[in-house]
């Protein structure tokens, strides 16, 4: 007998009454990693999968005998990429016309054929709309295109030193992937007509020839997705803290503009060959491990000899490395300071132990450091100076891209904790080492942190309203391009807000895009240093509070994610006004509807 | 088009025209979806076509290039911000419009003011979330930013200083006069700016003059008083030179046909002077002005913009076909031009007594920025001058400022404050860099290819040493550079001409007279700083030991075959003739 939840999500399954039977004692009989190997094999095939957007690559490829991507500044090539499509169809020739702006991995991935039409400008320069794709082109992550046949057309103007320098590189970069040119690039100068008209009846005489070809062969090409899906999702492994996964670092992006206060990280992990299979929502643990001159630092500060045998899960092990990988010598927390205290028989600490505020007044930025040169561990020996430090804690971060989009890679949100107290510099541990990584060779010890309590709705059509301040806004990030790619037709919509609107917006340029391409239905934003007063979401919930609750009343989940500690009460506090006021409750009963929004899990957060 | 051809582009239907003609026709006289997407807080820009119609309302939507790069990499998009541009005519402004505008400045745009070569101020930097709050500004200082940009009659300017002669106040109330007539009606601009209720029901016949799609590019109009050509007064689509006797005003010749951009390598496109079609009585020139910018608006192209501007028409069809139209419009015909003369194009710097006997101290602002560096706080030094002047604060073409109207009694204390400040022209200024101009260029204009604003006192620093090795420190020597090849700063009028290709590459042209009525011509495609500089040492060298008496430079290269004499406009997009060279 199904439990009321699954009762629930059946009665949404798009599917006859008969069928829903027989899927529902279908599933009935799994166990859950059987479920679980099932979802990642539905999601990842083709068929189960209707991209919602119009840059949709698979459902485009089926049909299309090929792609004409432009690149263009002033309009040309985008003329000539037109007017070449217009021929195709003149000749009932199915072809994809696709600015590289628009261009992602899969568009190149699903293409039989790739038509590239570009122009240079400047010093040898893409086009602006072409910058990302010529980046890519260049950090190609794994891209691999011996499936496709290419030509290039280039524009330029032979007065400048890098004639047609984008249209050679885009050329020598996609034979260097791998992919086989059909036919030699042609270069066009300033008056380009003619060149380019011979060059399109030439392109189209290929296309079409080979292409009447090509549609017996369609069936035999290996089916991409698919079957990958099914070799990595049958070799279950655990990546944990103790094991963890060495994923590549593909990008190292700080996110926040020049003037910001703030060094927020894009970074980009590689999965590959890890198996993880995560699911939006859910976080990636980092295994931390201190600088070692921040370790060294602390020696110096006392007689403790590096090389000290000290025990570490029952282990013997050398103190220094210990320290680096182990223990935590950051700040001082208030147990920490009185077991201190009672190991050295520190009579001013344990009288600071006695008051509360003159404590935290002392804690206040102190790091480990700090108190061992105030007051030397006198007469404690290196194993019982160990024993009284906390493990060092893995930092987990919401993984802020969907598998679906990038199959081998989860992507993290990362705010790089710098600041100085004492005179002293100081690191957060876990987010400088990942931003001082390099993307050439370098790696970080990851697993994967399951959040089963931080999910997107079963129902498609369900909206959903997330409350994602600063790199709160991660998952949420990987809960829009889940909702594109898998077609979800309930509405999306972000509360967002950081210090200032020029440098904080994470991530601007891709909701903008999401709002454009109509996945992201509303955002609300709050800057809180752009006015005089400041303003945060919460100030945005309260004046969106009667479009809220009627988004709640048809359902809608909600989520918030970010800084535990302020924001997320805030955001809690207004969410019961708006039901207070829009729904007409008193305290009580809006009290109880949010209550309830909880226990239906409607309402969900990840917060810290 | 073949002259005698009757159909009017204007009478086109839409569809076959530039879209823009139908964004313009579309946006309900300019207020487009303005109100929504300046209120729309997750973007710093406007909406594409509302961008379109900003410019009508004097406002550019520009963003930081210098970041743009760093920007899409950091997925944020472009760092957008916006230009707004005053209308001025005639360029005068009184002490307390500068204290209002300076104040602006430092509140709204980045600490820095811009006087343009049309005479007025430029702010730039400003968020879209302040664009409101600063013209409100303006508008509260008595000024506003109406059609300094867009399809319009742009900004009219005039011979600096109104104060200077009684026929220089004459030209700037005309100028005014001109300004006013030709102003667009649309209700949009107090709408969408200053907050005013929008009309119920919606007008649709707010433009009599103009109509839905406004003209089909911009329209300038300047006004020149000789023997000072400060305006440049050819480089225009409209001027109007003053032809005074014994002091007083008899009229003006009309002259049409002017403008200074172009594309590279696009011969159908080139600078262009304009020719004198006749001579008008002063109380004719509104209606002469405005007839021609209806001529305009009718017979400019609207399907390329590239070859809209008056110029082209005028080019296409002669001037004959003009002066008869105009004639036809008007019921009378022009009167025969009469004879006049034009000694230079430049500002005179420093102290000058007016008529009336008072004192105009005209200021070097070099390429016209207004901002405090550690050398010249040219900013606090003018808002501290404009705290005690009582007069008027003259702007020139030349993006020059003239403290106008100083009595002999007050002299001694603007001249204190300009030098306590150290802001004074004392301090050398070689006579190359007094005649320098550029443009804003890089980083905030969308159009520049390469550098100028930033890029060329340094450059004018190394070729002081060239000019003063040559014995040609003093010497008036015009050299302008622009960004790209649209021509703000008058390139093409300039004696040296540095014109951007692409960063650190630029056409460098020579040939130009110095009163501005003849063009340059292209004389090295597409250098660098190293060949710049070496093509001007030589030339510049010989010039030393070649002129004649009082031959100015860009005589000189025509005499000496250096460059042709470029006599047409439409001779001007062709490549040099490498096999000329000097030295």
């Amino acid at each position: 007998m199904p439990n009321p939840k699954e009762r629930d999500e059946w009665a949404h399954a798009p599917f006859e009454a008969a069928t829903i039977e027989r899927l529902r004692a279908l599933v009935a009989d799994l166990d859950a990693g059987q479920r679980l190997w099932l979802s990642g094999f539905l999601a990842g095939s083709s068929g189960a999968v209707s991209a919602a957007s119009a840059p949709s690559a698979s459902a485009t490829a089926q049909r299309s005998v090929a792609t004409i991507l432009y690149g263009s500044q002033s309009g040309n090539s985008e003329r000539i990429a037109r007017l070449l499509h217009d021929k195709f169809k003149e000749r009932q020739v199915e072809a994809t016309l696709l600015d590289m702006m628009d261009c992602k991995k899969a568009h190149l991935e699903s293409a039989q054929r790739l038509i590239v039409i570009v122009s240079t400008h400047g010093d040898g320069d893409p086009p602006d709309r072409a910058m990302a794709f010529a980046d890519f082109l260049s950090h190609p992550k794994g891209l691999r295109l011996g499936h496709l046949s290419y030509c290039v057309l280039a524009l330029g103007d032979s007065s400048y030193e890098k004639f047609c320098e984008t249209g050679r590189q885009f050329d020598a970069r996609l034979e260097a992937l791998g992919a086989k040119r059909f036919r030699p690039r042609e270069e066009c100068d300033v008056e380009f007509d003619l060149v380019a008209r011979r060059w399109i009846d030439d392109v189209l005489t290929h296309v079409v020839a080979s292409s009447n070809a090509g549609v017996q062969s369609n069936g035999e090409i290996a089916p991409r997705g698919g079957d990958a899906e099914i070799r990595s999702a049958t070799v279950s492994t655990a990546h944990t803290r103790r094991n963890p996964f060495h994923a590549g670092i593909l990008t190292n992006q700080r996110l926040t503009g020049r003037d910001s206060s703030k060094d927020v990280r894009h970074i980009e992990l590689s999965l590959e060959d890890s198996h993880i299979r995560y699911e939006p929502g859910d976080a990636v643990g980092v295994v931390p491990k201190n600088r070692p001159d921040a370790v060294d630092a602390l020696l110096n500060a006392t007689a403790f000899r590096p090389q000290a045998l000290v025990r570490v899960d029952s282990q013997e092990t050398e103190l220094r490395s210990a320290l680096i990988e182990h223990f935590d010598i950051g700040p001082v927390t208030p147990a920490l300071l009185q077991r201190y205290a009672a190991a050295t028989g520190s009579s001013p600490l344990a009288e600071l132990g006695r008051s509360p505020d003159a404590e935290r007044r002392y804690l206040y930025g102190r790091h480990l450091v700090d108190l061992v040169r105030e007051y030397p561990p006198a007469g404690l020996a290196e194993a019982a100076f160990a024993q009284l430090l906390r493990p060092l804690a893995p930092r987990l971060y919401s993984i802020a891209s969907s598998q679906k989009s990038a199959p081998d890679e989860a992507h993290l949100t990362v705010s790089v904790v710098q600041y100085e107290s004492f005179n002293a510099p100081r690191y957060g541990v876990v987010s400088n080492h990942l931003a001082d990584l390099a993307t050439d060779g370098a790696s970080a010890p990851i697993y994967l942190h399951r959040n089963g309590g931080f999910r997107l709705p079963a129902d498609p059509r369900t909206p959903i309203i997330m409350v994602g301040p600063g790199t709160g806004v991660a998952p949420f990030r990987a809960f829009v391009a889940e909702r594109e790619l898998t077609g979800a037709g309930g509405h999306n919509w972000l509360f967002y807000g950081d210090r200032q609107f020029a440098s904080d917006f994470l991530y601007q340029a891709e909701w903008l895009d999401a709002r454009k391409r109509g996945t992201l239905h509303r955002i609300d934003v709050a800057f809180s240093r752009d006015q005089a007063e400041k303003i945060y979401v919460q100030h945005r919930l309260r004046e969106r509070g009667a479009e809220l609750w009627a988004w709640l009343q048809e359902g809608a989940n909600f989520y918030v994610c970010g800084d535990a500690e302020r924001m997320a009460p805030d955001v809690h506090a207004a969410l019961i006004d708006v039901a207070r006021i829009h729904g007409a409750l008193t305290e009580e009963r809006a009290l109880d509807y949010v209550t309830g929004l909880q226990r239906d899990r409607r309402y969900q957060k990840d917060v810290y | 088009m073949a002259a005698g051809e009757h159909v009017m582009p204007r009478a086109l239907p839409l569809e076959e025209l530039n879209p823009n003609e139908r964004i313009k026709h579309g946006s309900r006289f300019l207020r487009g979806t303005l109100m929504e997407t300046l209120a729309d807080p997750v973007t710093g820009a406007v909406s594409e076509a509302d961008g379109l119609l900003t410019k009508f309302f004097g406002i550019y939507q520009q963003d930081d290039r210098d970041q743009r790069d760093e920007r899409r990499r950091s997925k944020l998009e472009p760092k957008y911000q916006f230009m707004a541009r005053v209308r001025l005519p005639g360029g005068a402004c009184t002490a307390a419009q500068w204290l209002a505008l300076d104040g602006l400045a430092r509140q709204y745009a980045g600490n820095t003011l811009r006087l343009t070569t049309r005479q007025t101020f430029q702010f730039h930097h400003v968020s879209k979330r302040n664009l409101r709050a600063l013209i409100q500004g303006i508008n509260a200082a008595g000024l506003d930013t109406i059609a300094a940009c867009g399809d319009v009659n742009r900004n009219v300017i005039c011979s600096a200083n109104s104060l200077q002669s009684p026929a220089h106040a004459e030209v700037s109330r005309l100028a005014h006069d001109i300004g006013a007539r030709l102003l667009p009606r649309t209700g949009a601009y107090r709408e969408v700016f200053l907050g005013s209720p929008a009309p119920e029901p919606p007008p649709d016949d707010e433009e009599p003059m103009y109509g839905s799609t406004y003209l089909p590019r911009k329209f300038k109009i300047a006004l020149a008083v000789p023997p000072q050509n400060d305006v440049d007064v050819f480089a225009h689509d409209l001027g109007f030179i003053a032809i005074v006797e014994n002091g007083a005003i008899l009229g003006y010749n009309v002259c049409v046909g002017g403008g200074m951009g172009m594309t590279h390598k696009a011969s159908a496109t080139f600078p262009r002077l304009s020719e004198v079609a006749g001579f008008c009585t002063p109380d004719e020139v509104p209606d002469v002005a405005e007839q021609t910018l209806c001529i305009q608006r009718d017979y400019g192209d609207r399907k390329d913009r590239a070859h809209a501007r008056f110029k082209y028409t005028i080019e296409d069809r002669g001037l004959d076909w003009f002066r008869e139209e105009l004639a036809a419009r008007r019921g009378r015909a022009l009167q025969a031009a009469r004879p006049f003369r034009f000694d230079s194009s430049a500002d005179r710097l420093g102290w000058l007594q007016g008529a009336d006997g008072h004192w105009h101290y005209t200021l070097f602002v070099e390429n016209g920025r207004l901002a405090d560096t550690a050398k010249r706080p040219l900013l606090t030094g003018l808002r501290a001058i404009a705290s005690v002047h009582p007069g008027v604060f003259a702007l020139t073409t030349n993006q020059n400022v003239t403290i106008a109207g100083v009595s002999e009694a007050d002299r001694p204390a603007i001249e204190a404050l300009l030098t306590s400040h150290g802001i004074a022209n004392d301090g050398y200024i070689s006579g190359i860099r007094q005649n320098s101009m550029a443009c804003v260029a890089l980083p905030t204009c969308a159009l520049a290819m390469a550098e100028a604003e930033r890029y060329l006192p340094s450059l004018v620093d190394k070729v002081e040493q060239i000019v003063s090795q040559a014995g040609l420190a003093d010497d008036p020597i015009t050299i302008r550079m622009s960004g790209c090849p649209n021509g703000c700063p008058r390139p093409y009028l300039a004696e040296i001409a540095l014109v951007g290709k692409a960063p650190g590459r630029y056409n460098l042209y020579l040939g130009a007279s110095a009163n501005g009525d003849r063009l340059n011509a292209l004389f090295r495609e597409n250098i660098a700083e190293a060949e710049i500089l070496t093509e001007l040492d030589s030339l510049l060298r010989r010039y030393a030991a070649e002129r004649t008496p009082g031959e100015r430079f860009g005589d000189f290269t025509v005499r000496a075959a250096v460059v042709p004499a470029m006599v047409n406009g439409r001779d001007f997009q062709r490549a040099p003739d490498s096999s000329r060279s000097i030295g």
